[in-house]
């Protein structure tokens, strides 16, 4: 049966491993975050064996377990990697990071896409080099949109950070397997733990349709009557069917 | 104005405008010259051994049924679409090719870089950048393009947009923007790198029938300026009859006929002319 005492006991420990769960999972996103860019930009490549790479990259990535992955890393390549072997922490943050950079690199692609031909075509006409049309024309238009999606991928990070206690990261999921080895009652830890993680993703959800309900504005604001630069809407419907397969 | 007139009477050059020499016909080194150029998209060839010279500053009007090939034959100069066969030049240099240890290879980026800063292009659904302001859109090619200082550009395109008549719209963002306005800001934003040939492809088709005449009257009077050599594709036969100095009527990716503008409109040779320009009489 379910112990108040109990559970206000192991409260504390949990919420307090929640620090490192925050940090694996910001840190997982940000490292995702800018590696998918990476793998975004490197897939629209001129140079097709870049492309080939970067596509065998990513299909291998995803097609292999996170679990898998993160055994793999932690275990074996890391420690092989350097003299000093990075903590289960850096691991996970590393883990995550380039497993997901592979799904964001996808949402950075249909961003990409959504921005109209005449875009490219109007910084070649003005003779914009390659790199400064990504960096002026195109990644400004093709990033806004990808933003709630990028926060939806926020959330899915957060909540598979309980995968890291396999590679003995001490986040929510272990402190809570640590108090039941002791006391034998799982029943009140792993409630809280599903709590917790539901009470903070459902925050999360609330931020991120915030800002898409933002960005909407801001989107019909910006684009107007102006037609040809319409299919953004298109891409971003495309955008958020994408996350929902994944979450 | 009307230049024809005043070359008569006068019996000598019109003074404002003067009518430019019909391309090869002078010594003068055109601005751009095609030789025997194709192009092809998969199976279906759409131009065949087109063969022009534009002089420099000279404005030739292209006129013709659409699905002719004047677009590509814009884009082909822009470096939007590579030609299949044949052979552009622009002041003087292969613009798709270049020399390397005495033979012509195809041009590298560089080489397409450096060309592509006497070329330029306004667009039939002006493709402003919809995350600046306009006056932003304006700046922007010479600051990040030409290098120039963040005061100089300024200024530039200031002065280029009050030429526009959109002196008063700097801080706006193109969404706010009517079509003429927006095709005006975009004139602008072509004409502030200063070309030597600039590309109009149908400047006015996509705009609202009232907004038209605003857009006209700018091409104009920036015609009327001279030394940028232009390329203008449209469907407004009074325009070409007004601006250009020569008039080409291409049909089915050839050039069907080609000449001033008073002997295209009052006088065409081909039969294809003469029916094309009896769509456009009432
Ligand atoms: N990117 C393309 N791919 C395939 N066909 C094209 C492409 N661009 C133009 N065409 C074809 O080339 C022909 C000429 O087109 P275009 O240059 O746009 O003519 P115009 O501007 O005179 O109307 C048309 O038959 C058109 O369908
Ligand atoms: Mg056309």
């Amino acid at each position: 049966m379910w112990n108040w005492d109990y559970a206000w006991s192991i409260l504390p420990d949990l919420i307090a491993a929640l620090k490192t769960t925050f940090w694996a999972t910001f840190g997982g996103f940000i490292f995702a975050a800018i590696g998918g860019l990476m793998l975004a930009l490197l897939g629209r490549s001129p140079i097709w064996i870049i492309r080939a790479i970067n596509r065998l990259i990513i299909e291998f990535i995803r097609s292999t377990p996170l679990l898998v992955q993160l055994f793999f890393l932690y275990f074996y390549i890391l420690p092989t990697m350097f003299p000093t072997a990075p903590t289960a922490l850096v691991s996970g943050i590393i883990g995550l990071g380039l497993h997901y950079s592979t799904y964001m690199s996808e949402v950075y692609r249909s961003g990409i896409d959504a921005v109209p031909k005449g875009q490219w075509e109007a910084a070649k006409a003005l003779n914009f080099p390659r790199s400064k049309t990504w960096t002026s024309i195109i990644l400004p238009q093709a990033l806004p949109p990808t933003l709630p999606v990028m926060g939806n991928y926020l959330i899915v990070i957060f909540k598979e950070t309980p995968l890291l206690s396999a590679i003995t990261l001490v986040e929510v999921l272990t402190t809570a397997k640590n108090a039941i080895s002791v006391s034998y009652r799982p029943f009140e830890a792993y409630t809280l733990v599903g709590v917790i993680f539901l009470i903070i993703s459902y925050m999360f959800s609330l931020l991120v349709r915030m800002m898409e309900i933002r960005l909407n504005r801001e989107q019909s604001a910006s684009s107007g009557t102006d037609s040809p630069s319409k299919p953004q809407s298109g891409g971003k419907a495309r955008l958020n069917k994408e996350v929902k397969q994944q979450a | 104005m009307n230049t024809t007139e005043l070359e008569k009477t006068a019996g000598q050059e019109a003074p404002a405008r003067t009518r430019k020499p019909q391309g090869a016909s002078t010594g003068v080194q055109p601005i751009v010259r095609y030789e025997h150029v194709s192009k092809s998209f998969g199976d279906l060839e759409v131009l065949h051994d087109i063969n022009l010279d534009i002089a420099p500053g000279e404005k030739v009007a292209m006129i013709g049924p659409s699905g002719s090939g004047k677009t590509t034959l814009g884009r082909m100069l822009m470096t939007l679409e590579e030609p299949s066969g044949g052979m552009i030049t622009v002041d003087g240099e292969p613009l798709w090719h270049m020399k390397s240890k005495g033979r012509l290879v195809k041009a590298n980026e560089a080489h397409l870089h450096r060309m592509r800063g006497k070329i330029g292009m306004v667009f039939q659904h002006f493709n402003l950048f919809p995350h600046m302001s306009v006056l932003r859109n304006v700046t922007i090619g010479p600051r990040k393009v030409l290098g120039v200082s963040t005061d100089e550009a300024h200024e530039r395109a200031v002065t280029m947009l009050g030429k526009v008549g959109l002196g008063d719209k700097l801080d706006v963002y193109p969404s706010m923007l009517s079509g003429g306005q927006k095709q005006r800001v975009a004139i602008a934003r072509a004409l502030v790198m200063s070309p030597k040939i600039m590309v109009f492809d149908e400047v006015t088709s996509a705009l609202d029938p009232e907004l038209v005449g605003e857009v006209l009257e700018v091409i104009k009077e920036i015609a009327s300026e001279g030394e940028m050599a232009m390329m203008l594709i449209t469907h407004e036969m009074d325009f070409a009859r007004d601006v250009a100095d020569r008039v080409i009527f291409g049909a089915e990716g050839h050039i069907v006929e080609q000449g001033p503008p008073e002997q295209i409109f009052e006088n065409p040779q081909s039969e294809r002319l003469q029916s094309f320009l009896s769509r456009f009489r009432l």
